[in-house]
């Protein structure tokens, strides 16, 4: 909402200044958004009328000007636009005017002395056409200052309105709350009823009662639709966003404004028959003031006459039935429409009015005939015209039921106690009834008010013109209760530092993705689409963290960081109850960063198991997996009491080459839940005896995992063997083709005594038979 | 024969002139190995009268201590000297940088989000969640905004083709928890919501903490502290100004805007607060009763107030970010300013 603040000066007057009274709307819920200067600062500038125009002797282009600004004597001006000429009404800056800019001197031009400038619209720094001088209207007085004359000394105040507010949708409204907020007295817009000249009516029937609860309409014929608006009207409208455009609608516009009405105006001769308020039917049509073609529903309120719809009620009058140049006859329409039946149409159509605005937050149904005796009277005084009796219909207008606050409930939902009588000053400034009881106060809410409805909407209200700031501000007393720790479950934020401290950089990426990426990590993929995605790139929810980390590379490579390690924590999305948190991760380029001390390596797939070993703190159970996105040799799923829990591995070389990447990167992704159980520790006691090692070289295919070996010989280990684990494979000389050598370390020890030699060849013995059995592995010679 | 001192002298000159470990024990044994001057000199005592043995005992003896003790200091100085060669040749550039992996780091929203977390759970908040993809009922309707209200031509909401939407707010997770848990309540909802909008200052996805405090007396007077409270610590600041403007939300009344006083400026005026010194940093209010209503807490009993603020904001406002885009492009450069 955008308005003058003189024009709301002229109905309340607080002893402020502007941006105190900013201030003061602000903090009483209506933020102002802006606060604009209606011209920029200039000075000294007069209404000027050019008296006499002559050739300069010794410039083509400029003419030497007689003008009269007012004084005894005219002044002479040299002045180079070309629309200057004798009678013509222009600004003229005097010598020690402030120009945007400049500053004005007597000087000579060209060898003539020059007494001021005569000034176009961009030298004021104003809005409009640069060409030539800005020409004024015949009537502006000469030597009057022009700030003054076009009241320019004004500020464009933005209000930043919550949908709550509809009743300070209008200047008068605002005006009301003004003096609320600061004990003003306003000065509202004296209405006084049109009598009828002419007895013409149309017939109007309201069948959507419920949705048009009142209906004014008033014929007016004999109008001059081409009647210049008047230059007030057209700095009020302009103030406040709306471009003049033909004095009847500029008319009904202006009481937009002014008192929050939406009116419309039709072209009565456009009209058949008499008109009817009903909903639309299926399959209407209605083609809108700006040139739209509005597919109807029947849950929209039309304004029809025998022809169908000529406007959809509220929200925009009809292209065919509006009001033109030529118009002669108008119907004036006033009307409380439901807000419920205006709600969301226009924003389902594309549209948002100033008209639909109101309507759907509400709209004063106490004032549809001051609205319209306001319109008739402007139409008459500007165009001219006959105004017909007011023919109204009013059914099931809205309730105002009185609303009980109680007293000790305000103190407790505030913080403090109010002082009662101050309260109930407030409510009855807005315009409320109030009775006073000993614990209570009974409020009967205004007809322009749509908020105030339940005992909470009148604490707000209460507090509101308390004022937010004079509450204090007090920490809460609470029982001091601890909360509740598990031990066993760690924190997002404790895998977010174990990833951190293995170099890892977290990034945050968008939860929605380009679909192509998804099916290309997976064509068994099925994201989610959106209905109303903002980008293409964007339009479905990612069914992988993957996707979102390899662009994270290739925006890194594309700006020379070619050692990228990310992981990011964050949920993928297969239904509303499945959106699982995962846990994933991309490393790509050198091991380490390049240094001194260690060589150059690239980051292999044994450097991030060991990253994951190290975040899951244990030995993990890996098994050889398959992925549609990783390379089917290098890619493993982990397991979780017996659960898949996730997957890691190099991306797959299709991939690399469809994404355009310089080397496979190596990726991974956990189910999150499954990282954060730790079991808490237990003390086990701790052996007196010796240990004995045993190194075992084994020699097995070469695709026998390392992993099935070490589960065999783990499940026949005697129960005084407490590791057995890989120090070193072997392929080549000495060991057969396809077949490798592993050489695996046994570690014995006895809780009660110390091992005998016996017992640890028989343990050793299993172990060898176990290899044996169950991966064909036999001792290396 | 030679005297004791004459051999002393000597064998003092024979020490000093040893240059390492092994000379000197040969030094040594050459006066009082077996068959050492000091110990062949002590052999020829035999011969002598008592009395006069005595006395040339005890001086042989003292030329054996002096040449012991010249010895034992010769041999702490070689050790020494040794050591030091040891440590000279051993020593190391020590500012040549350190081997191995570098350290990665957090993201900036995530170390906000921590940052608000730990600072909320000091006041006894615990963290609740909920689901991003929401359906509408949660979204709007048990936050009293209904079907065709205003309010949510303010959201600018993402559907799914499915109908389900993506949760503009994380205020769902009120609805969900207060559901689930009787009051008393406090919690803090962290997370991602959307809003189909994306320009210089907005981004379709972003980060919101929740917050919401149910019991039988809490009052406006407590969420202006809390949040007060909250605001002075997170930019540890204790004279920072704060200031609740009326304003609403559908699921709460009364209804706030928090401002601070500009943390760039100082309240000066400049680009970043729209030369007006304040900053809107939260939305906040009491809970409405129809949002208790719906999950059957009792309105007169309890009361209680809820909040809701942009992570990024308070991100940007603390680690000095001047472009939001900045978070998502996920530039290494940029995040590992905040390592």
């Amino acid at each position: 909402m955008q308005f003058s603040e003189a024009w709301l000066r002229t109905l309340v007057n607080p002893a402020l200044d502007t941006h105190a009274l900013g201030h003061a709307l602000t903090m009483a819920g209506l933020e102002v958004e802006a606060l604009a200067p209606a011209a920029p600062a200039f000075s000294n500038v007069v209404v000027a009328e050019i008296l006499t125009c002559e050739k300069h002797p010794d410039a083509d282009r400029l003419r030497v000007c007689q003008v009269d600004v007012g004084e005894a004597a005219p002044v002479t001006i040299v002045c180079g636009a070309p629309n200057a000429a004798p009678g013509l009404k222009v600004p003229c800056a005097r010598p020690g005017a402030k120009l945007p800019g400049i500053e004005i001197k007597v000087a000579k031009v060209r060898g003539v002395e020059s007494f001021g400038m005569l000034c176009s619209t961009r030298e004021l720094g104003l809005e409009g056409s640069a060409d030539g001088l800005m020409v004024l209207a015949d009537d502006a007085p000469v030597g009057e200052d022009f700030r003054a004359w076009l009241n320019l000394d004004d500020t464009l105040v933005t209000l930043k309105l919550t949908p709550n507010r509809a009743d300070c949708l209008s200047v008068a409204g605002i005006a009301r709350e003004v003096g609320a907020i600061t004990g003003t007295e306003v000065r509202m817009p004296q209405i006084e009823p049109v009598a009828s000249t002419i007895q013409d009516t149309l017939p109007v029937t309201v069948s959507a009662v419920e949705a048009c609860p009142r209906y004014l309409a008033r014929t007016v014929r004999g109008i001059d639709a081409q009647a210049p608006t008047p230059r007030w009207m057209v700095e009020r409208l302009e103030r406040s966003g709306i471009r003049p455009l033909l004095a009847p609608v500029d008319i009904t516009n202006y009481v937009l404004l002014e008192l929050g009405q939406p009116m419309h105006a039709f072209a009565l001769s456009r009209l058949t028959g008499g008109l009817e308020v009903r909903m639309a039917k299926p399959g209407e049509k209605l083609e809108l003031l700006n040139g739209q073609i509005a597919e109807l529903t029947p849950d929209m309120l039309v304004v029809a006459d025998l022809n169908g719809p000529a406007a959809l009620a509220g929200i925009m009058g009809g292209q065919l039935s509006s009001v033109e140049k030529f118009t002669v006859d108008v119907l004036l329409e006033a009307a409380f429409f439901a807000p419920a039946a205006i709600a969301g149409r226009a924003r389902r159509l594309g549209l948002s009015t100033d008209s639909s605005h109101r309507f759907e937050r509400g709209v004063d149904f106490d004032a549809t005939r001051q609205a319209m005796e306001r319109a008739t009277r402007l139409l008459i005084d500007i165009c001219g015209g006959q105004p017909g009796p007011v023919a109204e219909t009013a059914t099931g207008l809205p309730h105002r039921d009185p609303i009980v606050l109680r007293l000790p409930r305000l103190a407790r939902v505030a913080g403090i106690a109010l002082d009662p009588e101050r309260v109930a000053q407030g409510f009855r400034a807005l315009g409320a009834g109030v009775e006073r009881r000993e614990d209570s106060l009974v409020v009967t809410p205004p007809s322009f008010r749509f908020d105030l409805a339940i005992e909470e909407d009148l604490i707000e209200e209460a507090v509101r013109l308390h004022g937010y700031d004079a509450i204090p501000a007090q920490p809460p007393a609470a029982p001091s209760r601890m909360l509740p720790q598990d031990e066993t479950r760690l924190a997002d934020d404790s895998l977010r530092a174990a990833l951190v401290g293995l170099d890892y950089q977290e990034v945050i990426t968008y939860s929605f993705v380009d679909p192509a990426w998804e099916t290309a990590l997976d064509p068994a993929a099925r994201p989610l689409p959106l209905a109303n995605p903002i980008a293409s790139q964007l339009a479905a929810m990612r069914t992988t963290l993957w996707g979102g980390l390899i662009e994270t590379l290739r925006h890194n490579l594309n700006r020379q960081q070619d050692r990228v390690r990310i992981f990011e924590l964050g949920r993928v999305y297969a239904a509303l109850d499945d959106q699982p948190m995962k846990l994933g991760g991309l490393v790509h380029g050198p091991a380490v960063p390049e240094q001194w001390g260690a060589p150059a390596r690239r980051v292999d797939f044994y450097d991030l198991k060991g990253d994951l070993e190290r975040l899951f703190g244990q030995a993990l159970d890996v098994r050889p997996a398959t992925h549609p996105a990783l390379h089917p040799g290098q890619c493993a799923g982990i397991q979780v009491e017996g659960r898949t829990v996730g997957c890691f591995g190099a991306l797959h070389p299709r991939l690399v080459q469809s994404f355009d990447l310089p080397a496979a990167p190596l990726l991974f992704e956990l189910d999150a839940r499954a990282l954060v159980w730790r079991s808490l520790p237990r003390h086990a006691g701790l052996s007196r005896f010796p240990l004995v090692r045993r190194d075992l070289a084994f020699v097995l295919d070469a695709h026998t995992p390392a992993g099935e070996l070490l589960a065999a010989l783990r499940a026949a280990a005697a129960a005084t063997v407490r590791a057995i684990d890989v120090f070193d494979e072997y392929r080549g000389k000495g060991v057969p083709e396809n077949q490798k050598s592993l050489a695996i370390r046994v570690v014995m020890q006895d809780t009660e005594r110390t091992l005998m030699d016996q017992e640890v060849e028989d343990a050793v013995h299993r172990l060898v038979d176990a290899a044996l059995r169950q991966c064909n592995a036999r001792l290396r010679e | 024969m030679r005297t004791p001192n004459e051999i002393v002298a000597e064998a003092l000159a024979a020490i000093h002139g040893c240059a390492d470990l092994q000379a000197l024990e040969q030094v040594k044994a050459s006066y009082l190995g077996k068959s050492g001057q000091l110990t062949e000199l002590l052999k020829s005592l035999g011969g002598m009268p008592a009395e006069a043995r005595k006395t040339a005992g005890a001086r042989i003896n003292e030329a054996k201590q002096a040449v012991e003790s010249a010895l034992k200091d010769k041999r702490e100085a070689l050790q020494q000297a040794e050591l030091d060669r040891q440590l000279a040749a051993e020593t190391l550039d020590v500012t040549l940088p350190g081997r191995g992996l570098a350290r990665g780091g957090l993201h900036p929203v995530s170390k906000t989000l921590s940052r608000i977390q730990a600072l909320f759970h000091s006041i006894g908040f615990e963290v609740a969640t909920g689901p991003e993809i929401e359906t509408d009922f949660y979204n709007f309707t048990a936050l009293n905004i209904p079907e065709d209200h205003p309010a949510r031509a303010m959201h600018d909401t993402f559907y799914l083709q499915s109908g389900e939407l993506l949760r503009t707010h994380t205020s769902p997770v009120q609805v969900r928890f207060m559901q689930k848990n009787p009051p008393p309540l406090r919690i803090i909802a962290p997370g991602r919501v959307y809003r189909c909008d994306s320009d210089v200052t907005h981004t379709p996805m972003f980060h919101q903490v929740e917050g919401l405090w149910v019991d039988e007396s809490v009052s406006f007077a407590d969420l202006k502290g809390v949040l007060a409270d909250f605001m002075r610590n997170f930019f540890e600041r204790d004279d920072l100004p704060v200031r609740f403007r009326p304003s609403f939300f559908p699921f709460t009344e009364p209804s706030a805007e928090m401002d601070i006083g500009c943390v760039i400026c100082g309240g000066e005026g400049c680009r970043v607060c729209s030369h007006t010194g304040w900053l809107e940093v939260l939305g906040c209010g009491m809970v409405h009763p129809n949002v208790f209503r719906h999950v059957n807490i009792d309105t007169e009993r309890f009361i209680g107030f809820a909040f809701g603020l942009g992570v990024e904001r308070l991100a940007m406002l603390r680690y000095g970010v001047d472009d939001l885009r900045l978070f998502f492009e996920n530039d290494l450069r940029f995040l590992k300013q905040f390592n």
